[in-house]
């Protein structure tokens, strides 16, 4: 009988030598003359642990890991493949307890499966959604979607059900879903890693989205800078068959601009022009896509669709706290030893994921700051860390969540510093509509470059670009990225003397 | 070129929005986007030049000359930042002075739990990339030539 090892495909895995891991291991196992099948799954997510070699024996899967090339022939030699002893065996890896204390929802299936077989998806729940949503009227399924609670895992928290009604409602003889898989903030990967582990999901989420609204065709925007999630999602899409009947799905490759992520630019984007962000009204959902009524959602949103239509809107509304409904893959990374993601219900804090699954700074020293919600998200102290983990309490102490990334920096992080490649950020990829944010960005890392060189009294000058900056631009890349600059001048006031 | 150029239309030209899929084959089958293709561009898809050459150079991805034998993208952005990919971007800056190699920043590669991040021609990725480990990784792109 043949054995199976799963080696991840996972980008992360690929970048801490999971390829050269693979390669090894056919090697070896093809002079012993063992049959061998290797499946390239997802990744768990626990990264300090990648590359996560796993083998299905008769006891369940067992893990070893971090695997190198070199350790593999030790590993064959300590019968690895019947879940034999070595230094690097692990067990079964969802008994650990940073996966065992997570409750894993929408990435339930990322690591597990196989990401391009459709029969593999299946057997693991898949494709239950889209059967029920094909049994429902479109606006049954819409209210399954709003009974849940979900809001938009894009960063702005909107009730993905409201967006899908105003579509519905909406008539045109063509309508298109939209994914945002731009996910371009720092801090952030729970997106690659759900297309690259799990593309499916994604897929099916459109699909039932299609038919909540009437739409027959979708578009999946993902970032340049994710090579292997657009080869995953092709891939599957080449093993759908005719799993998804009249609805057709093209993956979009975008070209390096941040902004792009922004829902308006991306649509501007697919349509083969300059990202510049529109203004609303009118919003997407009612002319959106070529001038087309569109759902435009992040891949988190929409992978989590299948679910809710699968276990009901009651299974995903009872996770969570106050308005902040079901669970969010959380990312972490930085300057943590233990970096990953981290799938739980919204309210627990912040300092649960840093020190209990992080288990605080790589580096040793002490956490200083926390930055949530990518580049335009707030910078936290140590006083905050005991923030509840839901976007109202974020809003609070004025912070975002976002998306869920959540890097940490210790205490050699020069915060003054920290604020000024905020505005810098701002300038390089503002789409230049407005001036506070074009403009605005650029004097402010020249204020800032004054203020660090000693001109303290331009504090209050710095205050006011801010000011203008959120007031007065079109979107949030120039109205959140005095969150930023300002967190870091009012907690770390030190760091600009 | 033009032959390159017609089939690239040929197989994008009925799309809605077929001018990044368009620039995107062209600038992987060419290694970027001459100037010359440009008015190519515009007629195939019915825009003036003016249109074409805008969303160009809108775009970082996209570059109007050929680029060095290699090049090496590092990751800028805050969570590699935070371990150390300033130095590591300073570092990479002064080996790569001389020679047909090309660092370009990136604002995250979706690495970001294992910083510091880069990427090689677009093709490969490496993680907890140190100085040392940097200059081995250069070391053998000389080899492979
Ligand atoms: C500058 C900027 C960048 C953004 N980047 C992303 C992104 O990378 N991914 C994403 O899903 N949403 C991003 N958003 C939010 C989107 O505009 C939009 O709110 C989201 O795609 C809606 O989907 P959701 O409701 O499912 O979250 C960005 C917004 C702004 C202003
Ligand atoms: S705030 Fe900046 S990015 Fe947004 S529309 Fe204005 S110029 Fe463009
Ligand atoms: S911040 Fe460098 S890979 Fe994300």
């Amino acid at each position: 009988m043949s054995v199976t090892v799963y080696v991840p495909g996972d980008a992360a895995a690929l970048a801490l030598g999971a390829d050269e891991v693979a390669a090894a291991i056919a090697t070896a196992a093809a002079q012993r003359g063992l049959k061998l099948r290797i499946v390239r799954n997802g990744s768990r997510g626990l990264f300090w642990l990648e590359p996560l070699v796993e083998v299905a024996t008769a006891q369940g899967r067992i893990a070893y890991g971090p695997v190198t090339a070199a350790d593999v022939p030790g590993l064959f030699a300590a019968d690895f493949t019947a879940g034999g002893k070595h230094r690097l065996r692990l067990g079964d890896i969802a008994a650990v307890p940073y996966l065992a204390r997570q409750q894993r929802v929408t990435m339930h299936r990322v690591g597990v499966i196989d990401p391009l077989s459709l029969s593999d998806y299946r057997a693991h729940g898949g494709g239950k959604g889209l059967e029920i949503a094909r049994s429902l009227a479109p606006a049954e399924i819409v209210r399954m979607v709003t009974d849940s609670g979900l809001r938009g895992r894009g960063g702005a928290a909107f009730p993905t059900g409201i967006k899908w009604k105003t579509v519905l409602d909406t008539a045109s003889a063509q309508k298109y879903i939209v994914c945002n898989a731009d996910e371009g903030d720092s801090g952030t990967f729970a997106d690659r890693m759900l297309m690259e582990g799990d593309p499916f999901c994604l897929i099916e989420g459109m699909a039932i989205a299609g038919l909540a609204v009437g739409a027959d065709k979708g578009y999946i925007y993902v970032r340049s800078e994710y090579p292997h999630a657009i080869a995953a999602l092709n891939a599957a899409l080449d093993n759908a068959g005719g799993w998804l009947g009249d609805f057709r799905i093209e993956v979009r490759k975008g070209a390096g601009a941040y902004v792009c992520g922004e829902e308006t630019a991306l649509l501007e984007s697919i349509e083969g022009k300059r990202g510049i962000v529109r203004s609303k009204p009118p919003l997407p959902a009612i002319s959106g896509l070529f001038g087309r009524p569109t759902v435009i959602n992040n891949v988190i949103t929409l992978a989590s669709v299948p679910d809710i239509l699968a276990q009901g809107a009651a299974y995903y509304r009872d996770f969570g706290v106050g308005r902040s409904r079901g669970t969010l893959p959380f990312q972490l990374a930085g300057n943590v030893k233990y970096g990953g993601l981290i799938e739980v219900p919204f309210g627990c804090t912040l300092r649960e994921l840093l020190y209990d699954y992080g288990g605080g700074s790589r580096s040793g020293r002490p956490l200083r700051a926390v930055q949530v919600g990518g580049p335009l998200g707030a910078y936290l102290p140590e006083s905050q860390f005991d923030t509840v983990l839901d976007y109202e309490a974020f809003a609070a102490v004025g912070a975002v969540l976002g998306h869920g990334g959540i890097v940490a920096f210790d205490d050699t992080v020069d915060m003054a510093r920290q604020a000024r490649y905020a505005m810098k950020f701002c300038a390089i990829e503002s789409c230049g509509k407005c001036t506070p944010c074009r403009i605005g960005s650029t004097r402010g890392v020249e204020v800032i470059d004054r203020i660090r060189a000693g001109a303290t009294e331009q504090i209050p000058l710095l205050r006011d670009l801010c000011d203008t900056m959120t007031a007065g631009s079109l979107c949030a890349m120039g109205g959140m990225t005095p969150y930023p600059v300002l967190s870091a001048l009012n907690h770390f006031p030190e760091d600009f003397q | 070129m033009n032959t390159t150029l017609n089939t690239i239309f040929a197989r994008h030209q009925h799309r809605d929005g077929a001018l990044l899929p368009i620039l995107h084959d062209i600038q992987h089958e060419l290694g970027y986007v001459p100037d010359e293709a440009v008015p190519l561009i515009a007629r195939a898809l019915n825009l003036s030049r003016a249109e074409v050459h805008g969303v160009i150079t809108y775009y970082h991805h996209f570059r109007r000359t050929p680029p060095d034998r290699h090049v090496v993208h590092v990751c800028c952005a805050e969570a590699c930042q935070a371990n150390g990919s300033e130095a590591l971007a300073n570092h990479a800056a002064a080996r790569l002075q001389q020679g047909d190699i090309a660092m370009e920043p990136v604002y995250c590669l979706g690495l970001c739990s294992i910083g510091p991040a880069i990427q090689i021609d677009e093709t490969t990725l490496h993680a907890r990339v140190t100085p040392e480990k940097f200059d081995a990784l250069i070391a053998a792109l000389g080899e492979q030539s």
